[in-house]
């Protein structure tokens, strides 16, 4: 193996740069350094000799062009010597490619009260294209009233087993828990003052009336929603949704309406269900820890419990599903070409969904309130 | 000849962004017509425009006689019906095996009894080449190339006057697309159809087109037969085409 090295001589007003052996990236800033030492001050002429070079990489040429063009500049000629053809054209390539070669522009610094302003529009923007999104579905939706058959009733109740029947035993299950959470932690208080009985009234109304369709449109949204988002995004990635509207299948026609409709219909019933498990595990707790047996909760029930609260739970139903599901399929609309959004957008549309969610509920609850009901 | 579709003007500008600058381009019936171009001319985006897929800000596309800038959704919807589009990556409905991704539009345009719809689409699969025990499979479950023949005849089941092919080699090994090129020659032929497509596959250039249209720099640089078209000075011409010649 030969050694790489630099050699540079004096004479006069010539400096001469003898390069030998490979001169490839990691020597250039060796060699630069060891050129600096000299003062080009009383320099006329550099002769840059490559004769002894045996391997020029383009990092090294691109070095050597520069070295060229900068003594060039101080008035200094430059004499190239090199035999290998090779070298040449590599140098050669170097010379050309510069002409041609724009420098990459430097990404601009943005400030902070610019990234306000740029976040403020983007939000602006997506909120304009969430009321689009709604507006075309509302459109479709009065277009296939028309006629009955244009609703996709299969696809109806395809989405209803997938989204909510699926969904029973989870909805089944935190219900239960609840009920029997809440219940098991006022039993004790409600002990304390000889009280009771008083635990039909209070886990009846609030069961009822706020926790179950609460629960209800929680364990949805992070279940069905989610589902919605990834599998129209699925979709959107693999052109499936390009290939729907070529072939003249409207997807708000085929995707959208029949997921939001199936989830309107199947929410009632589910915290139908959810009622009925969460008051079943207040009953177990009862009878447990406060010795009230079923027979005499269920009695208690049927006098305090007034039955708007039941259809007042069962009528938030429909909006938080319409919330959830209008939400999980923009979002889904929302993806972009790489696979990254369909997680960023999933995520949104669960955080989304749950908060538009209890701002609807805390809607109802003041206008129920001043309603007095 | 018949011109079918005729692009005139087209402008289309994505966030100040100029993709195409007054391109002009007319498509005749019964040809195989061929969008080419440097990668980022724009040949997909101006297909896009053509099936109504994204909309252009200036000029007129016409197809099949509707002016697609003021196209009412009954027109819309017609015209649907009367092209198939085979997209890149074919595009199946992956909740639909073979079969029923083909029987689809069947299904939902025409009031086809299902024996009637059965024997369509044992005929559109044999046609393009798969087998029949592929039909009951899904796309999952299937290669690329057979992909694409699956996409082709679902483009093909309500037998189009007009179909859109967005890269329909790439992907594909050298004998399978080979086989694609003989397989859209052979349509053309027995169906009469009139095919526009976008392709980077010289081999496939060669063999198919009768007409191709060149976009560079934000217009066309040739439109014309293959024959001619180093006539023409371009960057891209020259390199594209160096090989054959």
């Amino acid at each position: 193996m030969n050694v790489s090295f630099l050699n540079i001589q004096t004479h006069g007003d010539e400096l001469s740069l003898n390069f030998s052996g490979e001169f490839n990236l990691y020597l250039i800033t060796k060699y630069q350094n060891q050129i600096d030492t000299f003062s080009l001050s009383k320099i006329k002429k550099v002769s840059i000799n490559l004769n002894e070079l045996s391997f020029l990489d383009t990092a090294a040429s691109l070095f050597i062009n520069n070295l060229q063009k900068n003594l060039q500049s101080k008035n200094i000629q430059t004499f190239l010597e090199c035999h290998k053809k090779e070298i040449l054209d590599t140098l050669d390539l170097i010379k050309k490619q510069k002409k041609v070669l724009h420098a990459i522009p430097h990404a601009k610094k943005v400030s902070f009260i610019d990234t306000i302003g740029r976040e403020t529009h983007k939000n602006y923007i997506g909120l304009l294209s969430f009321l689009s999104f709604l507006g075309e579905t509302f459109f479709t939706h009065a277009r296939s009233i028309k006629s009955l058959k244009n609703l996709r009733l299969k696809e109806i109740a395809f989405e209803m087993n997938e989204s909510a029947i699926k969904a029973l035993g989870i909805v089944c299950l935190t219900s239960f828990l609840i009920g029997l959470v809440v219940a098991y932690q006022s039993a004790y208080q409600l002990n304390m003052y000889g009280a009771n009985i008083f635990i039909v009234d209070m886990l009846g109304i609030s069961m009822l009336r706020e926790l179950a369709p609460l629960i209800t449109a929680i364990v949805i949204a992070g279940r069905s929603g989610s589902a919605f988002t990834a599998q129209i995004g699925a979709m959107k990635i693999t052109q499936e949704l390009d290939a729907m509207r070529t072939m003249g299948f409207d997807p708000y026609l085929f995707l959208v309406l029949p997921r939001i409709i199936a989830l309107m219909i199947a929410m009632p019933i589910l915290i139908f269900v959810s009622d009925i498990m969460g008051v079943l595990g207040g009953i177990l707790v009862a009878n447990l820890n406060l010795q009230i047996t079923p027979e005499l909760f269920i009695d208690r029930f049927r006098n305090v419990v007034a039955a708007k609260h039941f259809f007042i739970g069962i009528g938030k139903g429909p909006f938080f599903a319409f919330l959830i599901a209008s939400i999980g399929i923009y979002r889904g609309l929302m993806v972009q070409d790489d696979t990254q959004s369909i997680g960023f957008n999933t995520t949104k549309s669960v955080v989304e969904s749950i908060f538009a969610v209890i701002v609807c509920d805390a809607i109802f609850s003041i206008a129920f309130t001043n309603l007095g009901i | 000849m018949k011109t079918i579709i005729k692009v005139q003007d087209v402008r289309t500008v994505f966030d100040g962004r100029v993709v195409h600058d007054g391109l002009n381009l007319s498509i005749n019936k019964g040809e195989i017509y061929g969008l080419l171009g440097p990668s980022g001319c724009g040949k997909t985006t101006l297909l896009r425009e053509m099936v109504m897929l994204q909309k252009f800000s200036g000029g007129s596309i016409e197809i099949l006689g509707y002016n697609l800038a003021n196209i009412k959704q009954e027109n819309a919807q017609k015209l649907r019906q009367d092209w198939g589009v085979l997209f890149q990556a074919g595009a199946l409905f992956s909740s639909l095996s073979v079969a029923e991704n083909i029987a689809l539009p069947l299904q939902e345009y025409t009031d086809l009894s299902s024996e009637m719809i059965e024997e369509i689409v044992a005929f559109k699969i044999n046609l393009v080449g798969l087998q029949s025990r592929d039909a009951l499979l899904y796309p999952s479950q299937i290669s690329g190339g057979m992909k694409k023949k699956a996409a082709l005849a679902r483009a093909l089941a309500m037998d189009p006057k007009l179909l859109f092919l967005d890269e329909p080699t790439s992907g594909l090994d050298p004998i399978s697309a080979r086989d694609f090129d003989a397989l859209i020659l052979e349509l053309r032929s027995l169906l009469g159809l009139t095919i526009v497509m976008v392709s980077h596959d010289l081999k496939s250039i060669y063999d198919t087109l009768d007409r191709v249209a060149i976009i560079d720099n934000k217009k066309i640089a040739y439109e014309g037969t293959l024959s001619e078209v180093t006539s023409v000075k371009s960057e891209f011409i020259e390199t594209f085409f160096r090989g054959v010649q």
